[in-house]
């Protein structure tokens, strides 16, 4: 066992100890990795509903009267582009184009909302404060995480849970869009985002009433919500074909080969890393981000080298053995000239090649309901 | 967690029921417990030697991969081929269902060297 003494703990650590919760240190937090079983969690948010603790994400405020010129300078994406009330999936790249976070930019009434990966915060919240003083703009960013909770009801029956406990007009919140509003008597900002591959909420609450949040929902949600962990999140998200920053994403990764290109807007003006990404986007990456289907019966994992016709070719970012596909998936990086599907790989799995072949990404893709 | 009184176990884990030259072996269900939902298990082959305490196969759960240790020496007479489609028989049923494999005892006397089931309840509580 660990020593856990130095970390931190999120509001809702009692929570997760009362549940009989088996507790990791996850990017300086104690963090539940899963209560009973991560199958049955990851089976629950496929099926009903499953509940994440993820207050140890960075939150960080962007605000004043030129934080969209700011945002736009610091960000890959197009940040002007939001109306209040959206939200975009973006990242923060270096001068060399490689990424420092990928994060979810909210415009939140005048203002930013910036939610960042935990191991990452204190990282961006540096990058940003740099930007700002060496850019003279009219904003100021503010960290709001110690003070903000990030409860995650995510799955299909999501919706109806989270409708018994307010007024808000849910059937009305698109993907990605947010809405400020009461739950369960809480002022909450309740955003239909998610890294499940699952309609689900991201519900953002002052950190004090975060307990409550949580016992609400537990409560509304009965036989059809359970709490889920984050080995349960993770295997979520790579059926989901979603990267995750320290596998798919890094310092020595830029968006075009993880995929993310579209992300990126060339032609918004000048922003941080836009030269460096502009000769990659010129030149095609060297390199891409690809999934595989196991052929044979071994589970690949991160760091295990990938062959193409005897030679290392690449490696294995994140992978694991699906839950809901029942087949043995990876997420790794392969020269772009040998990307495509159908094409042949394997995977080497303690000192023994194993075949996989290239399929779509992303794995699992749910079915969408009908618009009433 | 109670763990059968017929059988020893080692500090790995791993538990041995002996009836008369043949060794029965599997992992505790403590060690089932902490590795989680187990969805992968490399059976070692027939006819092959174990040692005891060296590694003879691996159990893989959602997110770990980890190495089984032999609790003895012996040859592989049997393996539990059911394991190969259901892992999950290791979780429900480790001193049952979910053994691993059966050996040829070499040495009786290296099950003086493993626990008994007080012993092992006193190291995992």
């Amino acid at each position: 066992m660990s020593d856990t003494g130095s970390l931190l703990r999120t509001p809702l650590h009692d929570r997760h100890v009362a549940a009989g919760a088996r507790l990791v240190p996850f990017a300086g937090y104690e963090m539940p990795v899963q209560y009973r079983s991560i199958l049955e969690e990851h089976r629950a948010v496929r099926t009903a509903a499953g509940l994440f603790d993820l207050s140890h994400m960075g939150e960080i405020g962007v605000d004043g009267g030129e934080a969209v010129a700011f945002l736009r300078y610091a960000l890959v994406s197009e940040p002007g582009a939001l109306e209040p009330g959206q939200a975009q999936y973006s990242m923060l790249c270096d001068e060399d184009g490689g990424i420092i976070d990928d994060l979810i930019c909210y415009h939140v009434d005048d203002a930013f909302l910036i939610v960042c990966n935990a191991a990452n915060h204190d990282a961006v919240l540096a990058h940003l404060e740099r930007l700002l003083a060496k850019g003279d703009f009219d904003a100021t960013v503010e960290d709001r995480s110690d003070r903000t909770a990030l409860v995650a009801p995510q799955g299909p029956a999501s919706a109806a849970i989270l409708a018994t406990l307010t007024e808000l007009p849910l059937e009305e919140l698109g993907y990605y869009r947010a809405l400020r509003g009461d739950v369960a008597g809480i002022d909450c900002l309740v955003a239909r985002t998610g890294y499940t591959g699952e309609d689900g909420f991201e519900l953002f609450c002052a950190a004090r009433h975060a307990g409550r949040l949580w016992d609400e929902l537990v409560e509304a949600g009965g036989e059809r919500l359970i709490p889920a962990g984050l080995g349960a999140r993770d295997t979520l998200r790579l059926e989901a074909g979603m990267p995750l920053y320290g596998n798919e994403l890094g310092p020595d990764t830029n968006p075009f080969e993880a995929n993310l290109g579209r992300v990126v807007k060339l032609d918004k003006g000048e922003f941080v890393g836009r030269a460096a990404l502009a000769r990659v986007q010129q030149a095609g990456p060297r390199r891409k981000l690809i999934g595989l289907v196991m052929r044979d019966n071994a589970i690949p994992r991160h760091g295990y080298p990938v062959l193409h016709d005897g030679a290392t070719v690449g490696v294995v970012t994140s992978g694991t053995a699906s839950p809901s596909l029942g087949e043995r998936i990876a997420m790794a990086y392969v020269p772009a000239e040998l990307a495509g599907v159908g094409n042949r790989f394997a995977v080497v799995v303690r000192d023994r090649p194993y075949e996989a072949e290239q399929v779509k990404l992303p794995f699992y893709k749910r079915q969408r309901q009908e618009q009433h | 967690m109670s763990h059968p009184g017929d059988l020893r176990y080692s500090k790995e884990h791993e538990w041995v029921r002996v009836d008369g030259g043949t060794a029965t072996i599997g992992i505790t269900s403590f060690a089932a417990d902490e590795l989680g939902d187990i969805v992968f298990i490399e059976l070692p082959e027939v006819g092959s030697s174990l040692t005891q305490f060296a590694g003879f196969g691996v159990v893989e759960s959602v997110k770990a991969v980890s190495d089984l240790f032999s609790p003895i020496s012996g040859e592989v007479t049997e393996v539990n081929a059911a394991l190969a489609e259901q892992p999950e028989l290791l979780n429900s049923d480790a001193y049952g269902e979910g053994w691993i494999a059966r050996v040829s005892l070499a040495d009786s006397a290296e099950l003086d060297a493993l626990m008994d089931a007080d012993a092992y309840e006193a190291l995992t509580s």
